[in-house]
């Protein structure tokens, strides 16, 4: 039987009856089957480089998260830059000039030792920077080891991690966090390890419920029917369609982390003084003399809220654009498609 | 249940030309302490260069005896408890995952029922063509992209070099559908098992989708399992036919033997029960009455005597084995159709 004896109903309908006479005969491009419109797509891309493109979507159709981004690139950029924008460093003391509202000297003001703010602040940008990314980073390998391998294998695996998870989440974190900075003291990358773990640990129940649904889907059948790997399902299907909720996992928790290294740094169990900590200032100086220089707790608060609400924004804009579920008419291909009529 | 007799094809009747043959197949789903077996005792061979059609309605174990072939029941629960898959006179259910991983779209490619949800959203078209030649480790990037563009083209998708780059929302169903067939022949198997291919998909992109299939594994001399309910595409499709109810073959032949003298009821029920071209129009068809069976719970005897307007005594007690009729055909059950009337 060949495609020549087509069904009656068919070469009734189809527009071409007997098209493909010779199923050894190359089908040339743009002859269609009687489904698809036969369109030849040849028009070059909008933009050559997908990033270029990436960066032109995230402009146009999500102005917030660009604004997000720019947040997030001068956080990056002070951060890297601290010592060339705040050359006197964050802890040069000058006691004649202290607890000064903010002037054209003082852009901030200072605090209770003469420091200025600003210099603080954008040191403590560094800080932030530093601590965040690590510790979030930190987290999200643990989760997505635990929750990939934990929700995949299923099964016995799955109930002994489970149970393992909810073991270490019957703890308060702050119980944990005191008795693990007691045990190993208070310091930038211990402040990064705690809270990379303990994120880490109670994120992995996010990773897991994702691929929980997602190997259930068809192609992760498909793919195992292929003679796929248990390794490259996980690697090549099942992570690429759990990352829009790892991504908002990864900033909310980038945003999470900042406060909670905030809030160590107020027990004085995260980093400790002089390092300017946004969550120290706030605490520390800021607390002590919120009615005398009210500007030592307002800026930091301003700068943690502004760094957090950038970042939100920014992960949500990015979850939107990589999932290309969501790119609608407008993603690479269609836009190769909708650019140019065919004559 | 297990003293009955099971079916079981002889060995005279193996020949040359086998390329699979399955014997005695059981698999049993576990669940709550319950046990369900969803493939009993199914026996059939696939010959090379041929087109086997396993059709039963739903819960008959089509898709569970495809599955175990690849021995993708997940488990667990299931489970494959007896029986005998031999491809090409390897022993499938003896091999190392190594082996196995080999012959899953190496050897034996599977064509899924939805053609919608087969697809990794988040991979473009080349990407996922590709996939199974990577992880068989044929060719390298630039020979791999010339292979899927001319699989594309095997399969009739115009324009493929830039569809390459499109995702799967970007394609209907039907033209899905072919992309999973030219991943399936991506590496050229010798059996493609199909998995009711044509669902989801509308009746005249259904005949082209069954017309390539049939042309590309004969032009590339693969054989086909085509799993399906639609005994119109049987009739066009199949060279042989595996009539299944309940998780059993009841009646096994060849297209022309089965169509011409079907010899068990169900057979008789299934094509009483769809339209015919030769008979005059406003005709009212004849269903099956009841319901298949709950597979936890068989009825002693035959599984289909509730259901059955031939049924007599012996059908409520003893289970039929599958008794040779003709030379290729075969059936599993204790009347002869022929000779008696149905009582309504």
């Amino acid at each position: 039987m060949t495609v020549d004896q087509i069904s009656p109903q068919q070469s009734a309908f189809s527009r071409k009856g007997a098209e493909g006479k010779d199923p050894r005969a190359p089908v040339e491009p743009g002859r269609a089957m009687a489904d698809e419109s036969a369109v030849p797509i040849r028009v070059p891309l909008r933009y050559r480089n997908r990033h270029v493109e990436f960066f032109y979507r995230l402009v146009t159709e999500r102005p917030m998260g660009a604004f997000g981004a720019l947040i997030c690139i001068i956080l990056l950029l002070t951060g890297l830059f601290a010592s060339v924008i705040a050359p006197e460093g964050y802890n040069a003391i000058a006691p004649l000039d202290r607890l000064k509202p903010p002037s054209a000297e003082h852009w901030l003001g200072t605090d209770h030792l003469g420091r200025d703010v600003f210099a603080r602040i954008v040191h403590g940008a560094q800080l932030s920077v530093i601590v965040a990314f690590a510790a979030t980073t930190l987290s999200i390998v643990i989760s997505v080891v635990i929750g990939l391998v934990s929700g995949y294998l299923g099964g016995r695996t799955d109930m002994t991690t489970q149970r393992l998870v909810d073991g270490w989440m019957c703890f308060p974190d702050l119980i944990i966090l005191i008795v693990a900075v007691s045990v190993i003291g208070p310091g930038t990358w211990q402040v990064i390890l705690i809270l990379g773990l303990l994120f880490g640990i109670s994120g992995s129940r996010i990773v897991r419920g994702a691929v929980l649904s997602t190997k259930e889907n068809i192609y992760v059948h498909a793919a195992k029917s292929m003679g796929a790997s248990t390794l490259w399902i996980l690697w090549r299907h099942i992570l690429p369609n759990v990352m829009p909720p790892i991504i908002v996992l990864f900033t909310t928790r980038l945003a999470a982390v900042i406060l909670a290294e905030s809030g160590l740094s107020f027990l004085g169990l995260g980093i400790p003084p002089p390092a300017p900590s946004w969550g120290g200032m706030l605490s520390l100086d800021g607390r002590s003399y919120m009615f005398v220089a009210p500007w030592l707790a307002i800026m930091p608060g301003v700068a943690l809220a502004i760094a957090v609400f950038g970042i939100n924004m920014f992960g949500d804009a990015l979850r939107d654009l990589l999932d290309p579920r969501m790119r609608g008419g407008t993603g690479r291909y269609m836009a190769r498609v909708n650019r140019k009529p065919m004559p | 249940m297990l003293a009955e007799p099971l079916a079981q094809i002889p060995e005279s009747e193996v020949r040359p030309d086998t390329l699979l043959r399955v014997n005695n197949l059981r698999t049993c789903f576990r669940q709550d302490g319950k046990t369900v077996t969803a493939v009993d005792g199914v026996s059939f061979d696939v010959r090379k260069g041929e087109t086997l059609a396993i059709v039963g309605e739903s819960g008959s174990g089509k898709s569970v005896t495809a599955m175990s072939i690849l021995r993708l029941i997940p488990s667990p629960p299931g489970e494959i408890t007896d029986g005998e898959i031999l491809f090409d006179g390897r022993d499938v259910l003896a091999m190392n995952d190594e082996e196995i991983r080999q012959l899953r779209g190496g050897d034996i490619a599977m064509i899924f029922q939805e053609p919608m949800t087969s697809m990794n959203p988040v991979l473009t078209v080349g990407r996922q063509l590709s996939e199974p030649m990577v992880t068989h480790g044929k060719g390298d990037r630039k020979s791999l992209k010339a292979r899927c563009v001319e699989l594309l083209r095997q399969v009739r998708i115009p324009d493929p070099e830039s569809r390459l780059q499109a995702y799967p929302h970007q394609l209907s169903g039907g033209m899905r559908q072919r992309v999973m067939i030219a991943m399936g022949l991506a590496c050229d198997p010798r059996l493609i098992i199909a998995d009711e291919p044509t669902t989801a998909l509308d009746v005249t992109v259904q005949a082209q989708i069954l017309e390539l299939l049939k042309d590309l594994t004969r032009r590339n001399n693969a054989s086909m399992i085509l799993i399906t309910h639609d005994l119109g595409v049987v009739a066009r499709y199949a060279e042989r036919i595996n009539v299944m109810y309940a998780g059993r073959v009841v009646e096994q032949g060849t297209a022309r033997e089965i169509f011409k003298s079907p010899r068990h009821p169900y057979t008789l029920g299934l094509m009483a029960s769809i339209p015919r071209l030769d008979q005059p129009k406003g005709g009212r068809l004849i269903p099956i009455t009841g319901q298949p069976p709950d597979l936890a719970n068989l009825p002693k005897g035959c599984p289909f005597h509730p259901r059955c307007p031939y049924a007599k005594d012996q059908c409520r007690q003893d289970r039929p084995p599958l008794t040779q009729v003709s030379g290729d055909h075969w059936k599993a059950c204790w009347v002869d159709v022929t000779e008696v009337q149905p009582h309504v």
